[in-house]
Order: structure tokens, then sequence, then C-alpha cells
């Protein structure tokens, strides 16, 4: 079979650092080819240099068999090659229609003819079934549609080529269904597609061929009905991965944290979590299983104090703190590792040493009479950088220069060094590579056997599998099961995380108030 | 007086002091919907108000009636070059766009009274002896009611304000030029993925600021102040810029906003003839628009929402 | 090169263009470029006289940078150092002229009434950030005009009609008969030791004490400030509260030392305005600032000297202030061309 696309022995460098090296990936026509790597393997890179927005320092792009340069996105457009980002590249304010034509508008005496646009949009979403409304506001819809429109976008450039940048990062497990289903459908229909991913199981379901790239290096391209996930996951890494955790078996005792009917709000004034129940007690781990947007963000920011809570009850060793500053929950005992690292857990142009100070800079030692010991922070932080392995040049080093493992190892020391009751790990492993995550899943287990209560938040149900002790399920707001790890599965929690209760049906209040003890 | 007969007088006074703002205001849009802040309207209406009186008093005898109207293409042309130091300093430098505002605001003064000095040997300019002058519209004039309000002694630099905020209107929100422009502003990255050079809107969209503010100075100077020295331009352009984002940065609303400004300037101008007005002191008056602005800014009358990527550079391939 | 040796290098180069700007600017208008800057050094260093009313220039230009520079490190930008500044000036003037109290109490009333002012000009911008989170350039600025139009309503009003109040009595003065012998009878005065003693208060507020580090914290990311437990409001309005306050004391050096009154102004002093310049031109740090306030205090006051001595505008050294301020702010653009230079150093 031709191929449409070869990207022949790329190197793209960034200074002095190599981001591809020899890499090649030929896609034939009419085929889905998944491009799987580590986070920070090349992945993008690779693809924004098919996509004009990088230079490469060496290789070669064919296109339809014919060496092409691309020097900007509207030449690799004008050769039918088109991009869904991970991050969608939509103006909020703008309508679907608005969106789509932008940089090619179709005019009438000088102005944009919207109507003539929006038809032939309504007749293209009708063609690949995307179901999207041309004259909505991208701000009112959602995940998945806002995603279609992205589709759109390209469609309606002419595009034969697709790029799928991680496009299931954000959505549900039904969108994910449906997203599967329209990527067949535009194979149908004569396209070819790229599809970027770290998700094995993704690929295993939808993909013919992947290429796999490790640190910047081309590995090879295997054809996925001839391969296997573990297989995939060594050519990934480089190494034998462990799928499961070691761990001993859990042994708690009393209650750490009690939740009792919460209510809490989001920023717009919506209810997120929605009288939710929950109990995590010392030495076990408890991890909340669920899709991205039930509840979790207002969940963990209304225990540590950082969003206001509408009613229902925190208790922390049997004391209340519903409602408490963040410093009175901090100092009773509960370390916080943020979902958002960059947002919640560093001041990035701090030196590293400072961040390790953030949550004790006020106490003594560090500070006295209101004046800061630096040689004390100092001090510290170096003790935490051998404790924890935080590769850096120092600890007067800006917090920005570490990479993200170390940054988020950095931050776990933190908390962990001020010896909290309750631990809570939100999306501790997010954008990290295998080496860190394996870290940081041993250090929650430290933590659990040392007789600490944690709560972890994550979105990956492997993570949740393998880590906790009883995993409890969040949708809408509810935690609406709490389960044994060893005794269910992918497909019942999946079932569970989308509103399905185990006989099938919608569930909406299944909450057992005694369950959450099991 | 009557009611009637100070309507008749305010109205056209308060659209006469507006025109300025309206038009500078609208160079603020067009520079801020880009994604650029442009606290620099301040030193571009200076630079067109001098050059204004520059052009006019040395091509009076070339020009003779109608010098002002060439006056206003030569201050516009002035003004729109000196911005290419904002959009230089802003889109390829990288600078902080306050900064470099304020730059803008210290050399233009600096620069236009050194050319004072250098050319007439005195702190100001002598005055202009064409100047915009009053007329009235026939036919419509003598509609009653709104005639006299709104047609009779008209200035022509109103009606040129007035057209130029419905063009912007058009422009910025109906062609695709506008459609890019906004784009740029509200997220740069999707624009550079759909093909437009980001770039070279911010270029544009903050030369036509600077030429619309340029417009804005010598239509003051050379209708109001008549000639041109230090205090000339004296927070007309921050008053633009208020007047911009209490119009939530749309062309018509910063109209609106210019022109509510304009009528608190005739009030306090003339309000002293005025009963009532009389009474409360010139001071409230002259502080209005910008206590009114901090309270637009504040939620108290409608949130405003400026535009997303306002205020940072845009870098190619950053994440 | 090392990034600290680029950092400093960054503003000595905007000098050095921005003075080749200048001679340049002077040259196409016809003027002598050597004469203009040896006129302009006259002023500055010509005798002690001279050298006396250039420290006293300095002396607002430091606390007008200090107030500027504060609010940068703790992550706010505060346009609004002008009204703060003339606030303050009134209010120094007013309690300098009005009361009547021995110096040991007078003084330093009149200097705290001036801080106060300040920083009750820099709480409302301050308040409506941490409470509506309305950015504060704008309000700032906005503050500026209402500061310039309420405080000349109040001249007026306090001198019935007139443009400008009574002379302060001596016991709020900060003029210094041994400073004046000192300098051939300038104007200088104690406000030079007040000025000096706040680059050390800063300093110690940043970088020693705990409050510094939250404020800085805060200004470099509140989200994590927020989640570390620190009082995120509070710590904003503070900052400009104390940013407000040093603008409104460098008011104070204008009432209680150079003039000993307060006038009517048409439009701004413009001391504000180049407070961020020199803010700036000292990266924002407290002993940057009185490098960057000795630089534009005394290019300001020198060049008062150039169009009786070089028959040149003084406008010439406003423009070249302007001109530094575009080549420190385009920053990235000097560094790179130092990377780029280092780099070719290195090759060879």
């Amino acid at each position: 079979m031709e191929h449409v696309i070869e990207m022949l022995n790329i190197r793209k460098e960034f200074g002095n650092f190599v981001a591809n090296d020899n890499i090649t990936l030929q896609l034939k026509k009419g085929e889905i080819h998944a491009l799987l790597g580590e986070n920070g393997a090349g992945k993008s890179t690779l693809m924004n240099v098919l996509f004009g927005l990088y230079q490469p320092e060496g290789g070669e792009i064919r296109v339809r068999g014919k060496a092409v340069k691309i020097t900007d996105p509207n030449i690799a457009n004008n050769l039918g090659i088109g991009m869904v980002h991970q991050h969608f590249m939509l103006v909020e304010d703008f309508s679907v229609t608005e969106n789509i034509i932008l940089g090619n508008e179709p005019t009438n005496v000088g102005m944009i003819s919207v109507n003539t646009a929006a038809k032939k949009v309504k007749e293209l979403s009708e063609l690949y079934g995307l179901d999207v409304d041309p004259h909505a506001k991208i701000q009112d819809i959602s995940v998945g549609m806002q995603q279609r429109v992205e589709i759109l976008k390209t469609l309606y450039r002419g595009a034969e080529i697709l790029i799928f940048d991680e496009p299931t990062a954000s959505l549900t497990p039904q969108e994910i269904t449906e997203l599967i289903r329209i990527m067949r459908r535009l194979i149908e229909e004569g396209k070819s597609i790229i599809l970027i991913t770290h998700k094995l199981k993704e690929i295993m379901d939808v993909s013919d061929r992947v290429t796999i790239i490790r640190k910047g290096q081309g590995i090879g391209t295997v054809t996925t009905s001839e391969s296997n996930p573990n297989e995939l996951a060594s050519l990934m890494v480089g190494r034998q991965v462990e799928f499961t955790t070691i761990k001993t078996v859990a042994n708690p005792s009393t209650n750490v944290l009690e939740i009792k009917d919460l209510v809490v709000t989001d920023y717009r004034g919506i209810e997120k979590v929605k009288g939710l129940n929950l109990t995590v007690r010392k030495g076990e781990i408890v991890g909340i299983a669920g899709i991205d947007g039930n509840g979790q963000s207002e969940l963990i920011e209304a225990i540590t104090g950082l969003r206001k809570v509408k009613s229902g009850h925190v208790f922390l060793n049997e004391e209340e703190i519903t409602g408490k500053r963040p410093r009175k929950i901090t100092e009773a005992g509960v370390g916080h590792i943020p979902q958002d690292r960059h947002k919640h857990g560093l001041v990035l142009d701090f030196p590293i040493g400072h961040n390790i100070a953030l949550q004790t800079y006020y106490t003594k030692p560090i500070s006295k009479n209101g004046m800061m010991n630096y040689a004390t922070i100092s001090r510290i932080a170096k003790e935490i950088i051998q404790k924890f392995d935080v590769r850096t040049q120092g600890d007067h080093e800006p917090a920005r220069a570490l990479s993200g493992g170390n940054q988020q190892k950095a931050i776990i020391g933190r908390e962990i060094n001020r010896n909290p009751d309750l631990l809570i790990a939100a999306l501790p492993t997010r954008g990290l590579d295998v080496g860190a995550i394996e870290f940081i899943h041993q250090q929650l287990i430290e933590q659990r056997d040392k007789g600490k209560a944690v709560l972890l938040i994550s979105f990956e149900l492997d993570e949740v599998m393998n880590v906790s002790d009883r995993i409890a399920v969040i949708y809408d707001g509810q935690i609406v099961d709490t389960l044994n790890p060893l005794q269910t599965n992918e497909q019942e929690l999946g079932l569970l995380m989308a509103g399905q209760s185990k006989n099938g049906s919608q569930s909406n209040q299944v909450i057992e108030e005694d369950r959450t003890n099991v | 007086m009557s009611f009637l007969e100070v309507l008749y007088f305010l109205v056209p006074a308060a659209i006469f002091y507006a025109a300025p703002l309206i038009i500078t205001a609208i160079g603020g849009v067009f520079s801020e919907r880009s994604g650029v802040v442009n606290i620099g309207l301040e030193g571009l209406m200076v630079v067109g108000a001098f050059v204004g009186i520059l052009f006019n008093l040395t091509f009076v005898q070339v020009f003779g009636a109608g010098t002002e109207w060439w006056a206003l293409l030569a201050a516009m042309i002035a003004a729109a070059l000196f911005s290419l130091l904002h959009a230089v300093a802003t889109v390829s430098f990288r600078a902080d766009q306050v900064v470099s505002g304020v730059a803008i605001n210290l050399l233009a003064i600096a620069l236009c009274l050194f050319l004072v000095k250098m050319i007439y040997g005195k702190g100001q300019t002598d005055f202009v002896q064409e100047r915009f002058l009053r007329f009235d519209i026939p036919l419509v004039e003598k509609i009653p009611f709104i005639g006299p309000m709104f047609f009779q002694n008209v200035y022509g630099t109103s009606i040129l304000a007035i057209v130029i905020a419905i063009l912007a209107w058009v422009v910025l929100y109906y062609t695709p030029f506008g459609l890019r422009l906004r784009s740029v502003g509200e997220h740069p990255m999707a624009a550079d993925t759909m093909g437009i050079n980001v770039s070279r809107m911010r270029y544009i969209a903050v030369m036509i600021s600077g030429g619309l503010a340029g417009i804005g100075g010598a239509i003051y100077s050379q209708s109001i102040s008549l000639d041109f020295g230090h205090s000339t331009i004296n927070g007309q352009g921050f008053m633009a810029l208020a007047a911009m984002i209490f119009g939530k940065w749309h062309p018509l609303g910063a109209m609106g906003a210019a022109l509510f400004f304009g009528f608190a300037q005739a009030l306090s101008i003339v309000g002293g003839s005025l009963p009532i007005i009389k009474e409360v002191p010139s001071v409230f008056l002259l502080i209005l628009p910008y206590v009114l602005t901090i309270l637009a800014l504040a939620g108290f009358i409608g949130k405003a929402n400026a535009p997303k990527a306002i205020g940072t550079p845009y870098i190619k391939g950053k994440r | 090169m090392s990034n600290r040796l680029v950092n400093n290098l960054v503003p000595v180069i905007s000098v050095i263009l921005g003075l080749i700007v200048g001679a340049i600017v002077m040259l196409v208008s016809g003027y002598d470029p050597i004469l203009g800057y040896a006129a302009l050094w006259n002023g500055i260093f010509g005798d002690a006289y001279t050298v006396g009313e250039t420290l006293r220039q300095i002396t607002p230009y430091i606390l007008a940078g200090l107030a500027v520079a504060f609010a940068f490190r703790t992550g706010l930008f505060n346009i609004g150092v002008e009204g703060q500044l003339i606030v303050g000036w009134f209010a120094a003037a007013y309690v300098g002229f009005a009361f009547d109290l021995p110096k040991v109490i007078h003084l330093p009333l009149a200097i705290l009434a001036a801080a106060a002012a300040g920083a009750l000009w820099g709480f409302i911008p301050g308040y409506l950030k941490a409470r509506f989170k309305v950015h504060e350039v704008i309000v700032t600025i906005m503050m500026n005009y209402v500061a310039l139009h309420t405080t000349n309503a109040l001249i007026r009003t306090v001198s019935d009609g007139g443009d400008k109040t009574g002379v302060i009595q001596p016991t709020a003065s900060l003029r210094s008969d041994f400073l004046e012998n000192l300098t051939d009878f300038s104007r200088l005065h104690y406000g030079i030791i007040i000025a000096l003693a706040m680059v050390l208060v800063v300093w110690i507020i940043l970088e020693k004490t705990t409050r510094g580090f939250e404020l800085k914290a805060v200004g470099l990311n509140h989200y994590a400030s927020d989640y570390s437990g620190m009082n995120v409001n509070k710590n904003i309005i503070l900052a400009m509260v104390i940013s407000g306050a040093l603008a409104g004391l460098g008011g104070a050096m204008e009432a209680l030392g150079t003039f000993e009154y307060v006038s009517v102004k048409g439009g701004f002093t413009g001391i504000g305005f180049d407070g961020i310049a020199v803010a700036l031109l000292g990266a924002n740090t407290p002993l940057g600032v009185i490098f960057g306030a000795t630089l534009f205090g005394s290019l300001k006051y020198g060049a008062l000297n150039m169009p009786n001595q070089a028959g040149i505008p003084v406008e010439i050294v406003s423009i070249v202030i302007a001109i530094i301020i575009f080549f420190v702010a385009s920053g990235y653009v000097i560094r790179l061309f130092l990377e780029r230079f280092s780099k070719k150093k290195e090759a060879k």
C-alpha cells in the first residue's frame, strides 16, 4: 500500500537538547497509525515538525512520495495535513463556525458570509456524523463537542491526513467510544490518521500499526495485531515494566479522615460535590476512581480549606476541620500533594530550597521573631533533596529549572517531612516518566506502612487499582460505591465511573453509607 | 436658559469634546483586541497634536482653508509611524507592554517639546489660523428638537468620529480582518495554527491605534487648544483608555463611554452658567470619568472582560 | 557568560545605547553632542552647589523608584506612584503649615501624614485587586488623575482660592543648615538620609523578614501561596499600601525639603513615571534603585544646564531616559545579542 506520509530520519534540536533523533514514521493510506512514547519522549515535537510549527535539523518529509519542506502550518494545510490538538486551539469567545473558518473565511463584498459557512459546516458535520451546532459558542459546549469542532476545522480545510494528539486525555468513556467511532468513519471516507498517545489500551483497540519512540529515539514500528501490551510497554520504556506494584496487605485501624454529607460548589456556584461520604483510616490507601470533572478537585480543595464548604462536615482525627483556613488544616496534620504542581505546588521562580520551606517558613527554627533564617532553610532543603532523590544542582536552583519528576519529588518530600497523619495525593504521577511514577508509588505505600492515612485521587484506572487498598468510585459528586481492588476489574469500575450501577441502570443515588466502612 | 436651550447647547458641546476621545479610544480597541496593551495612547495623541499644529502652521499658505484636514492626515501618518516603536518593542522584542507604553508617553512629549523649542525657539507654538469650524447640516437642521441638538452647529470632526466608530465596528465584527485580529488577541496560538501571522496582525493593530490616536490628538489641538505646548494633551489619552475599558473593548461601547466623558467635560467647562450644575464643585466633574472607570472595573457597572491574551507576547512554539 | 553578569550588563548597555541615541538626535537636529554632554556633566558635577542640587533631585527618585520596585517584587505594577506622591506632597505640606507643634512632633507627623496619604492611595487599588480581581494598572492610572484634580481642589480650598498653600512652619522642615553650607547653599536637605534609610528598610523587609517571604511568594504565585496557608488578599493589599507609603514619602521630600509648600499643578510631576524607569534600571532591587535614581536624578537636574551652556532644549534628557526604558524593557534582545556574542568568542 502506498505511503501518504513518510518522515525519514527526522532530527530536531533545541539548543543542546536533541528532542528527535533519527526518527522514521511511515503512514499508509487508510490506516490508523499510533505514535507511542512516554511523556517527553518527543511525540509532540515530531508532530509539530510535520505540521510546520518546528523546522527539523535533519531528515526528510515526503507527502505522497514527494519530498516537501513544511515551513508553516499553512503549507501543512495545503498538503492536506490537519492536526487535532491536545489543548484545543479554539477561541472560546467565538462561535463554532467562526473558529472553523478562521483564516479561510468565505466573503461577500468584503464581509464574512456567516450563513454560507455555517451551511458548509453543517454539511460536513452530517457527513462524518459529528453532530455539531454551527452557531453555538465554544464556551457553551462540552469538551467532547469542542474536540469534534477541532476535527471539523481540519476537514473544512480538506485534510486527508489527520493527526490526533492525545485525544482521549480529557474525555469521558462514552466520549472515547464516540471518538473511536468517528475515527473509523474517517478511515471509511478515505482519510488516514496518526494517533499520538501513551495509553496502550487505546492503541490495542483502534490502531493498525504502532511506531514507538523513546527519549527522542525512534525504536521501530510494529503491527498492532502481532503485538501485545507487555511488548509495547517494554519497547516504550526500554525495560520490563511491572504492571502491579508490590505491597503487603493493609492493616487499617482507626478513622483519620471522615467526610459526612459534604456539599461543595464550583466558582460559578454550581454544586460539584453533592452530599459525599468517605472515610480513610490509619494504615490504608483509599483511591478515588473517577472521570475528570466529577467533583474530585472540589472535594480535595474543600478538605484542605482552599474552597468553601456549602454544607456537611469534615473530621480529622475526630476533630472538625470543616471550613477552617488552609493553614489550620495543614497544622492539624494534613499533607497535600496538589493536582497541578505548577499552579499550587510550587512557586516556580523561587529556589527549590524556598519551595521546600513553603509550608513551614513561618515556624521555628526557620523563622524567629518575624525574621527568616535562610541558612536553616538551606540545611533542611539539602536533607530533603538527598532523602527523596531530587536531582538538582543545589537548593538555590529555581524550581522552574527542575524536571517534572524532580519537582514532584521535592513536593512529596516537603509534605512527608512534616509527618502528616493524612496524606492527600492528587494525580501525583500525572505527566511523569515510569521511573518517577514507581518512586512515588513506593513513597505512598511507605507512608501507609508507617500507619498514615493516604487518600489518592487519580484518573488512571491502573494506578488506582495497583496502589489502593480500597477504591471509592466518584460519580457526579458522590461516592457511588466502595470496592476491594482485588475483587473488582476495569469493566466494573468503568461502568460505575460512567454512572451505571452494576446491573446496568443509571444510578444517581446509590450511596450505601455502611459500604464506605467495608 | 430653558432646559431645551441647555440641551441644544450641551449636546453638540459634548460630542465636540468627545470626538478626539472617541477616535483615540477606538484606536485603543484595535490594539488591545489584538492582545497589545496600549497605555501609550496619551503619547500617540501628543504626537498627533504636535504634528497637526506643525503641519497646519507650515502649510497653511499652500492648502489655505481645509489645511486642518490635511493636517489630520499628516498627524495620522506620523503617529502611526511613532507607534511602530511600541510594536517593535512589544511584539518583536517581547518588552513589557505597560513599560513600553510608559516609555512611549515619555518619549512623545519630550521629543515634541524638543522639536517645538528647536523650530520655534520657545516653549509653545503659535496659534493656528485654520481650525475646525461649526456648520449647520442643510435640511435636517430644520427637524424640531433633533435638528438643533444634532444637526446645528456641528463640527466635521464630530461626524468623522461617529463614522470611524461605526466603521471600526463593521471591520472588527464582520470582516475576515476583524475576526483574525480578535482571534490573535484571544488565542494567538489557535490563530497561528490556522495560518494567521500573529506578529503581523499585532503590528497592524498597533499602527492602526497609532494612526487613530494621531487623528484624535490633531483634532484636539486644532479645535480646542489651537496651539501646541507641554500641557496641550493632558490626560486625554488616558481618558480615551478609560473610555475603551468602560466601553468593554467594543467600538460602539467605547464611543458611548467617550460621549459620556465628553458630556462630563462639557459640563465642567460650561457648567458654571447652568443651574444645579453650578452648585457641584467642578472637581467632581473632573474626576468623574476616572472614578466611573474604576467602578466599572470593579464590576459595579457590568463586568468588563478584557481580551484573554492581552499583555502577553506570543512566542512561537512555546506551550 | 554568567546569568548574573548578563543581568548587570543589560542596564549598563541600555544606558550607553540611550546616550548614543541622544547624541544622534542632537547631531541630526544640528546641535553639538559633545558640547551638549559637557554641559550636562557640568550641570551635575560643576561645583558644590550643583552636586548638592543633584543629590536633592535624586532624593524623591529613590523613593519613587523604591515604591515601584517594591510593588514589582510583590507581583504588582504600581503606575500610581505619581498620584500617591502628589497626595503625599499635599498631606505633608498641609500638616506642615496648618499646625503649630514642637519640631520633634511636627516633622515626624508631617512625614507620617505623607506616608499615610500615599498608603491610602495605594490601598484602594490593592483592595480592588484583592476583593474584585481588578487589574491594578488601570486603577492606579485612574487614581493618578483623581489625585491630581482632588489635591488641586484641596489646595484651592485651604488657600481660600489661591493656587498654592502657605509655606510650612520651620518646625516641619527638612532643611539642613549643615548640608546647605556643605554644598554652597543648595537646597539639599535631610530627606536624602530618609531616602537611604528606606532603601535599607525595604531591603530588610524583602530579604530578611518572614513577611517579605510571604509578599514575594504571593507576588510570584498566589495559588501556591494560598495552598501554603498565606493570606493572599492581605498580602496584596499590604504590598500596595507599603508601595504607596514609599511614594507618599517621595512627596514629603518635595513638601518639607525642596519647595516647602504645594501649588496647583497643571500636570504631573513626572517623578512617579520616572520611578518606573528607576526601578527597571535597578532590576527592582533596593541597591539597584540607588543606582537608577542617581543616574536619572543626575540626568534630570544636569539637563537644566544644557539650554544655558549649549543652547540645547532640556527635553533631550527626557528623550534619552525614554530610550533607556525601551532598551531595558527590551532586555530580551540585548540578552540574545550578548549570548550570540559570547558564543562566537567561545568558538574562537
